[in-house]
């Protein structure tokens, strides 16, 4: 039986009839934090969701620590892209993260005292202590996400994974998400982050996943990101290296679907 | 203005039958489904007749029956044609509640020749004649107080589930709470609500009781629980409201208008509507204006 946090086996997602993700096989290594890097519409949310069961998936396997998902729920987090919500619902930044707990909490109890503080708690990590009352209409994008965040911190799970936490924010998130994600390592967790940033990736991630409808690579971000890998990846729209451009006319590269 | 015991019942019924509405429309609306409200207002129509022409009486159980599968069929083909058809949510409900409503309509009126069913109180519901009862306390009331009972108790002891599934479905399925099975449940009570609320306030005007009150008390809450005891109050102060001015001020006015002074007194169902939307564009300016004038006091949350 794997241990692995998290194992792909041969997923194939279709969507409207178009294939989104071929074959996609993949190992995340506990304790390590892993990138997954594409181009757009490369898949990288799609491999997200259909592991977490939020999309149907053609076929494939899907393990979390060696076991489908129904029955490791709890060790498992998942923070969605920050745009799929409405910001303007009437609810407390509070209120969004004790929804993590709602599950623990169980069926038709309502949130108590000692859940509000852990709530609070979760956002005192994220440095959004001061802002428990807010609706979160009233904050700003970047501690929007960091809400997001603090509501998966609050589930106390093992592996996270997260969509697009990057996306857009301000420096100060940036920071408090990079503090985040090595305090989650230091207490043997596992994240995995979609991301969407080619400067980025090696410094924030310790391995990487380049996918492009198919996973193209995988490992340590220091053997993975090497110029063929990359250009495999994003083939001719990577302007981002100087090797791309000359293969602008390779035939076969991936296009803008 | 004469007050009668008639008076008090009519405003009793508007009232429980207004709040019965307004708890699922509040969720309906956070879900962005104000329209699935719509649609299955109308389209329990069919229902009804299907429950009529079988049963053969004016029973109330086939006609629940027949009316909450016809509002769960509304639900399920409109997301089936929204996704195979690749329309948007609103053109797939169009399509599936209009043709109901109409096959609903050709049913009532076959329906008509065998029992005593009449199309215009099935669209505009017949609040003064239901309240016409031998009973110390008329039947429609107990039946929209039970309604509105129900819909209370289930909010409260779901309340963290369909806050939850309406804010970020995505989450709740990945932490196992089955966002989909409760959007069903909101769909189902919808359609038993909207039942309930069709003998007193008609169905067409089901749909100002599910949303106004709902969309009224998006202005004055921060908060899902306090957006949700907004409503009621909404609800409570259009039906009182509107019975007041279907049996004084618009009869007279009306009357003036148009020189006429025989109008008696206007539709009370009519009115409450009328009389809810009045309220909430009301509040609408008057957020406006706090906005603009005295944003210090905006920030405070209700």
């Amino acid at each position: 039986m794997s241990t692995h946090p998290l194992e792909i086996r041969s997923l194939n997602v279709a969507y409207h009839r178009k294939m989104v993700l071929w074959d996609a096989d993949l190992c995340i290594r506990p304790g390590r934090s892993t990138a997954i890097v594409g181009p757009n519409g490369a898949g990288k949310s799609t491999l997200l969701k259909a592991a977490l069961g939020l999309i149907p998936a053609a076929s494939g396997e899907v393990l979390f620590y060696g076991e489908p998902l129904k029955k490791v729920r709890s060790r498992v987090a998942y923070v969605p892209q920050r745009e799929s919500v409405d910001w303007d619902f009437p609810v407390s930044a509070r209120d969004v993260v004790a929804m993590g707990l709602y599950k623990k909490i169980g069926w038709c109890l309502p949130v108590r005292a000692r859940h509000k503080r852990m709530a609070d708690e979760a956002l005192a990590d994220v440095g959004l202590a001061d802002f428990a009352g807010r609706q979160i209409s009233q904050l700003s994008g970047g501690q929007q996400q960091r809400v997001f965040l603090a509501r998966a911190l609050a589930q106390k799970a093992e592996l996270h994974l997260m969509d697009e936490p990057f996306a857009s924010v301000d420096a100060a998130t940036e920071q408090a998400i990079l503090t985040l994600l090595r305090r989650l390592k230091d207490q043997g967790g596992t994240v995995v982050c979609v991301h969407h940033d080619l400067d980025t990736v090696a410094e924030y991630f310790d391995d990487v996943v380049l996918l492009n409808m198919r996973v193209v690579a995988q490992g340590p971000a220091s053997e993975v990101l090497t110029p063929d890998n990359l250009r495999k990846t994003y083939g001719a729209r990577l302007t981002l290296l100087d090797e791309a451009v000359v293969d602008l006319s390779r035939p076969g590269a991936p296009r803008e679907s | 203005m004469i007050w009668t015991e008639l008076d008090t019942w009519i405003v009793v019924t508007g009232a429980l039958t207004a709040m019965a509405c307004a708890v699922p429309g509040v969720f309906l609306l956070l879900n962005k489904q104000s329209m699935l409200g719509d649609a299955i207002s109308h389209a329990v129509l069919p229902g009804l007749a299907i429950g009529f022409l079988v049963s053969g009486t004016r029973d109330p159980l086939p006609m629940l029956i027949g009316a909450v599968l016809a509002g769960l069929f509304t639900g399920v083909v409109s997301g089936v044609i929204e996704r195979r058809g690749r329309v948007e949510t609103g053109a797939s409900l169009g399509v599936v509640f209009c043709s109901l409503f109409a096959l609903g309509l050709i049913l009532i009126r076959i329906a008509a020749d065998h029992v005593d069913l009449d199309p215009g109180c099935v669209l505009y519901g017949a609040l003064e004649l239901a309240v016409i009862d031998s009973a110390p306390v008329p039947r429609i009331v107990w039946q929209s107080g039970a309604i509105l009972f129900l819909n209370l108790a289930l909010a409260a002891v779901f309340f963290k589930e369909l806050q939850l599934a309406a804010f970020d479905p995505r989450f709740a399925k990945a932490s196992g709470i089955p966002s989909g099975w409760i959007h069903q449940g909101l769909t189902i009570v919808t359609a038993l609500t909207t039942v309930v609320a069709f003998e007193s306030v008609g169905s067409i005007l089901v749909i100002a009781m599910l949303i106004v009150p709902g969309a009224t008390a998006m202005l004055l809450s921060r908060r899902v629980a306090g957006v949700l005891l907004w409503s009621l109050v909404v609800a409570l102060c259009s039906a009182v409201l509107g019975h007041l001015l279907a049996i004084s001020v618009g009869p007279a006015w009306l009357g003036w208008l148009t020189g006429h002074n025989d109008l008696g007194s206007l539709s009370s169902a009519g009115m409450m509507a009328a009389s809810a939307g009045g309220i909430f564009f009301t509040f609408l300016a008057a957020s406006r204006l706090v906005q603009r004038f005295l944003p210090s006091l905006q920030k405070r949350t209700l």
